[in-house]
């Protein structure tokens, strides 16, 4: 068993908190403390985001970020070597989120043996669908990859990619880019009960979710949220770091009580 | 030589193309896909586009013996097709009737785009307002400024034009952005691509689009010449107009293709678009195709003056062709073009537009080395109007 598949095991009917932040972004050395103040407030699984130059599916907030990063000079190689000095004090499932190119540019076979070396657990490729997949996922061994259905997959996608996925499932809430919504898309309770019809995986809600409110409703049917924009938000407006981890752990405290009263 | 019957039913030439894109929309393309694929077998679509492609568009358009350029040079004849005669004045609007035609059999009433020169949101907006759509254009800022006469075409015509101010803001942007707005708005909204790049099947639609330009070319030198081509010539940037003269002689292999890249200030400095020169394979917008990229895969910056060759990936079936060795991919700097775009003016009496300066730059230097009975078809992607202040700018005449 993977550590996701392990982690989900032992949640035994709680609600899943993952927690999505970019790599690189004020600096490494902030990510491996981002890093630790999520795992103290309760996160279930850490998602790390690589930059990427064309992040298609982001919105604003995360292009920013990767900008930001990008220009301090982050590369795959090293938020590999970020992982591996994480795994030296933690245990907790880390999931890397990138586009396909960075990866393809590594070395699809390399990357995929330097990750799982590294201690990385899964990987989450937005613009790898299952169509394209197929090479990568004949190299994966030792990587959940999670794939992502949108609110706009037919119930045969549903049924293959549920499939296909490892993990869990990843279910964009909206039609749209990664961004904090001031609302939840209507109709999101219906989608996500009938996704779990036929997905006996994990399923998981996010892009748009901003705050507890939005949370506790994805909650009610999901298996879990997926928080970031609004973390990554709390990232940039935060420059001093005593601050920015005190209020990243306020706000990872509140959505862990609305997801779990 | 076997036929070329590409894509394969996923989208594939071979390692290239394919639909590398979020989840979000990949229902999209492939009811865009099955949408198209009737339309092209049905007769009263395919009536509808050639009504609007003879009686809106202009076309046949005229397929020119340039003789002083022929004679200046001394060596093959040259024959310019005149995509620049089309209404709109570029080969983009072959790609957007056909585009918005398909929009109106969705049902869709908005359409949106990407620019880079303006010719592509010029005539995605001169189509829109012909069917009755809502149209919204993505334009890099920097192009915004480098192409003010096509930004107000564009609003007189109806459409809004949006600015986009991440990156490099130029091309590359402008189609990131687009993308962004696709996946908010796929329900409503068809996404019209300006070139034969992104996710499967827009690299086939929009040759399909295309290919009349070789087509054309083909069957008025048959009547002029009585034979084909010896080398067709053409600008890649994206690589459409290239690819639709092109793809009516791929099994003819007596017939050279040569698709003309951005050099910019030399394929050695940083800063040229010649991504099948300089490239190598990587996914952006949807495909995998030749890209700029570093050694991280980030995509690196491109650079041309010609603000339609500005981009640092080009069309998936130019990077097969590349690699099977159908078609070869020659540079021409930015001082070339100009110069390119100064004699075809002075000698022919046609300003070129810039993209397609950089076809008659390299016709210059090949030209000569060939036989005077032999003969090069160029394709005149689009004319010069546009370009006429920068050219005056880098040349220091203020106007």
């Amino acid at each position: 068993m993977s550590r996701i598949q392990q982690r989900f095991a032992s949640l035994n009917g709680k609600k899943a908190l993952v927690a999505f932040y970019t790599a690189g972004d004020p600096d490494m050395n902030a990510s491996k403390e981002i890093f630790a103040v999520i795992e103290k407030n309760g996160a279930d699984i850490v998602e790390i985001g690589v930059p990427f130059s064309d992040p298609l599916a982001d919105g604003p907030t995360i292009q920013a970020a990767s900008h930001r990063s990008l220009k301090n000079g982050t590369t795959l190689k090293k938020i590999i070597q970020l992982v591996t000095d994480i795994r030296k004090t933690s245990e907790l499932p880390i999931i890397l989120m990138t586009s396909f190119n960075p990866i393809f540019v590594y070395g699809q076979k390399e990357f995929v043996a330097d990750a799982v070396k590294a201690g990385v657990d899964g990987v989450i490729i937005p613009d790898l669908p299952p169509e394209e997949a197929e090479t990568f996922l004949g190299l994966a061994e030792g990587l959940d990859m999670v794939f992502l259905l949108a609110p706009t997959s037919t119930p045969d996608r549903v049924e293959q990619i549920g499939k296909i996925s490892k993990g869990f499932v990843y279910y964009i809430s909206l039609t749209g880019t990664t961004g904090t919504k001031e609302s939840l898309s209507v109709g999101l309770e219906e989608k996500v009960a009938e996704i779990k019809k036929t997905v006996s995986l994990p399923v998981l809600v996010g892009f748009g979710i901003s705050g507890p409110e939005q949370a506790r409703q994805a909650a009610k049917v999901a298996d879990g949220v997926i928080l970031g924009s609004a973390i990554v938000k709390l990232i940039e407006t935060n420059s001093d770091s005593g601050e920015r981890d005190r209020k990243l752990s306020e706000f990872l405290t509140s959505i862990q009580t609305a997801i779990n009263p | 030589m076997k036929p070329h019957k590409l894509p394969d039913a996923k989208g594939h030439f071979g390692k290239f193309g394919g639909k590398y894109v979020i989840e979000t929309l990949m229902p999209a393309l492939q009811e865009l896909q099955t949408l198209y694929e009737e339309a092209k077998e049905d007769p009263k679509f395919k009536e509808d586009l050639a009504y609007y492609l003879k009686h809106y568009v202009g076309r046949p358009t005229s397929l020119y013996f340039a003789e002083r350029l022929t004679e200046h040079l001394g060596g093959a004849k040259i024959y310019l097709k005149r995509e620049d005669l089309t209404h709109t004045g570029a080969h983009k609007i072959n790609n957007t009737i056909g585009s918005a035609l398909l929009t109106q059999r969705m049902g869709k009433k908005r359409v949106i785009a990407e620019t880079g020169a303006g010719q592509h949101g010029v005539a995605t907006a001169t189509a829109a307002s012909l069917f009755g759509l809502e149209c919204d254009v993505f334009m890099g800022e920097e192009d915004m400024k480098r192409q003010a006469l096509n930004v107000f075409r564009m609003k007189l015509l109806g459409a809004n034009v949006i600015p986009v101010t991440s990156g490099t803001r130029t091309l590359k942007d402008a189609t990131s952005e687009a993308i962004r707005n696709w996946i908010t708005t796929v329900e409503s909204t068809h996404y019209i691509i300006g070139s034969v790049v992104g996710p499967h099947p827009y690299p086939m639609i929009v040759r399909d689009f295309q290919k009349i330009i070789g087509e054309e070319s083909r069957r008025q030198l048959m009547e002029m010449e009585g034979r084909l081509p010896d080398t067709c010539v053409a600008c890649v940037g994206g690589g459409s107009n290239s690819m639709g003269l092109f793809y009516p002689f791929l099994e003819n292999e007596e017939v050279g293709l040569v698709g003309v890249e951005a050099a910019g200030l030399g394929v050695d400095t940083d800063k040229h678009g010649a991504s099948l020169t300089k490239g190598s394979a990587g996914v952006l917008h949807g495909m995998m195709s030749y890209l700029l990229h570093d050694d991280d895969g980030q995509v690196t910056e491109a650079h041309s003056i010609s603000a339609g060759l500005d981009y640092p990936g080009v069309g998936c079936e130019h990077s097969y062709l590349r690699d099977s060795g159908r078609a070869t991919y020659a540079t021409i700097t930015d001082e070339e073009a100009l110069d390119g775009f100064k004699l075809l003016s002075s000698k022919e009496g046609i300003i070129p537009a810039l993209e397609s300066a950089h076809a008659i730059a390299h016709v210059v230097k090949l030209a000569p080395k060939m036989k005077k009975d032999e003969i090069i078809l160029v394709c005149l992607s689009g004319r010069g109007d546009k370009d006429v202040n920068q050219v005056a700018d880098r040349m220091g005449v203020s106007l």
